[in-house]
């Protein structure tokens, strides 16, 4: 018993490890700032493609949806860091990760957004443009804070799935907060710093996971 | 424009979806200041024709001109502009549920019309205590009753200082104890001055408020006249069946 503790639920290594996994956590939060607003704003362009009545605009756009939601974020990855390189483009670990992020979520959110959108009925439509509001201005004021409210549950667990999965940052060694507890791991032959890292998700995702829980209680209600 | 030219004209207007012709050319005129009352049984075009006043439904043929101007000509920029002077009043109210009573009433005007602030909420005042409801400013649409929701709809059509303006069965989706507040409403608008086109079921306020009955049946204009004229004597057989129907 004392070793399984000494192994997982070393006080003294978790200690020495911290300044590790903060660097790595400052890491994973800088990859947040660049990964989500990019998904939020690039899927929300994409929705409006994907809703457009031209077909040239519309017809990409779901193709793109389609494929960047079937192919694996990890395998998406690999592919721009280490496939890239044989057509001449090399980028930074964080560069490539920002890019799969990019094709990956606004994929996934350009799905969230659609679907509110198309919970706006058509009267909410013609009623602002029937005032002499443009097309822009009734997605702008009308449509759209509806539509993200009605979605909004959906926005921010997608969001949180997206926290979660900067974790696969840490295979094209960027020293993000797995990455850094792996590090802390075999630097110390000891599984402390993972369950810290583990720890430091919970305790980070957990009150989100509980918000989320109360939007979709409140819109059901 | 000529003082007796019609405020707004509608010309040979044809509609079809696909092999369905909706509107097989109709002709109507509402001159300034009247008030044209359309009847005539579900399916006969009746929204149809209204929609395609302002262009929410583009109409396949024919023209709609306001105060001379053809609405059916122009860039989607010009259509914007002329649809602040064509108010529109929906069955279903269809307010904005995230904004304020006054929210609703502003939002038009701070954006499309580019009022200032200040005096798009004073103009918005002043239209929901035209329609007896200056003190629910602040409320919410779903604080508020049927037909208190269809009179901020008709206080946020005004508050754009529309030329005309159409009602799609304003009262069809209300309890029949709200009807007579918003028929009160429009008819308070009909004796400002206010040109008006009227598709709805409430003979009683036709007779009271209009100055023209005109009866559609299968996407064309059967017959018009005065109230008198056509709850009273109708000519044509398919007035007269859908009169003691509807009467019935
Ligand atoms: N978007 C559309 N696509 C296809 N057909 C349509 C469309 N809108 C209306 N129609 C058809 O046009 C015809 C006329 O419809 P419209 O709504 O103008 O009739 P109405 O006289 O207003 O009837 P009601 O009294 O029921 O409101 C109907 O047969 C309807 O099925
Ligand atoms: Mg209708």
């Amino acid at each position: 018993m004392q070793t399984v503790l000494d192994q997982f639920l070393n006080f003294e290594i978790m200690a020495k490890a911290l300044p590790l996994l903060m660097a790595g956590l400052l890491v994973s939060a800088e990859l947040c700032a660049a990964v989500i607003p990019l998904g939020l704003v690039g899927g929300l362009l994409l929705a409006l493609a994907t809703l457009s009545k031209r077909r040239a605009i519309a017809w990409p756009s779901l193709v793109f949806v389609e494929i960047f939601r079937a192919l694996p974020p990890l395998v998406l990855l690999i592919f721009v860091y280490s496939g890239l390189p044989f057509a001449g483009v090399r980028l930074t670990p964080f560069a490539a990760v920002v890019i799969a992020f990019m094709l990956n979520n606004s994929a996934y959110f350009a799905e969230v957004y659609r679907a509110g959108i198309q919970s706006i009925g058509r009267g909410q439509w013609e009623a602002a443009r029937s005032t002499g509001l443009s097309q822009v201005q009734t997605l702008a004021w009308v449509v759209l804070p509806q539509a993200v409210r009605n979605v909004l549950p959906d926005l921010l667990s997608n969001t949180i799935e997206v926290v979660k999965l900067t974790s696969i940052a840490s295979v094209v060694s960027l020293g993000e907060l797995l990455y850094a507890a792996g590090m802390a791991r075999s630097l110390t032959y000891n599984a402390s710093p993972l369950v810290l890292a583990a720890t430091i998700y919970l305790v980070l995702l957990w009150p989100l996971v509980r918000l989320v829980g109360r939007f979709q209680r409140r819109l059901a209600a | 424009m000529s003082p007796n030219r019609p405020m707004l004209e509608i010309v040979a207007l044809e509609k079809r979806y696909g092999d369905n012709v909706v509107l097989r050319g109709v002709d109507l005129r509402v001159a300034r200041g009247e008030l044209v009352f359309v009847i005539g049984p579900s399916g006969s075009g009746k929204s149809t024709m209204l929609r395609c006043c302002n262009r929410l439904e583009e109409p396949t043929a024919g023209d709609v001109l306001l105060a001379g101007r053809n609405i059916c000509t122009g860039s989607s920029r010009d259509l914007d502009r002329l649809r602040l002077e064509i108010g529109m009043v929906f069955q279903n109210f269809n307010l904005y549920p995230h904004m304020t009573v006054v929210g609703n009433v502003m939002l038009a005007q701070r954006k499309a019309l580019k009022r200032p602030a200040a005096e798009a909420k004073a103009k918005s005042m002043e239209m929901l205590q035209l329609v007896g409801l200056a003190h629910k400013a602040e409320a919410w649409p779903a604080e508020l009753s049927g037909g208190q929701q269809q009179r901020v709809a008709i206080a946020r059509a005004l508050a754009l200082d529309p030329k005309v303006m159409l009602f799609d069965e304003p009262t069809s989706a209300l309890d029949p104890e709200l009807v007579g507040s918003v028929l009160k409403v429009m008819k308070d608008l009909k004796d400002a001055g206010m040109t008006m086109l009227v598709v709805s079921h409430e003979m009683g306020f036709a007779r009271e408020a209009a100055d023209r009955v005109v009866f559609m049946d299968g996407g064309v204009v059967v017959e018009e006249g005065s109230p008198d004229e056509i709850f009273g004597a109708p000519k044509a057989e398919r007035t007269r069946a859908f009169l003691s129907r509807v009467s019935g």
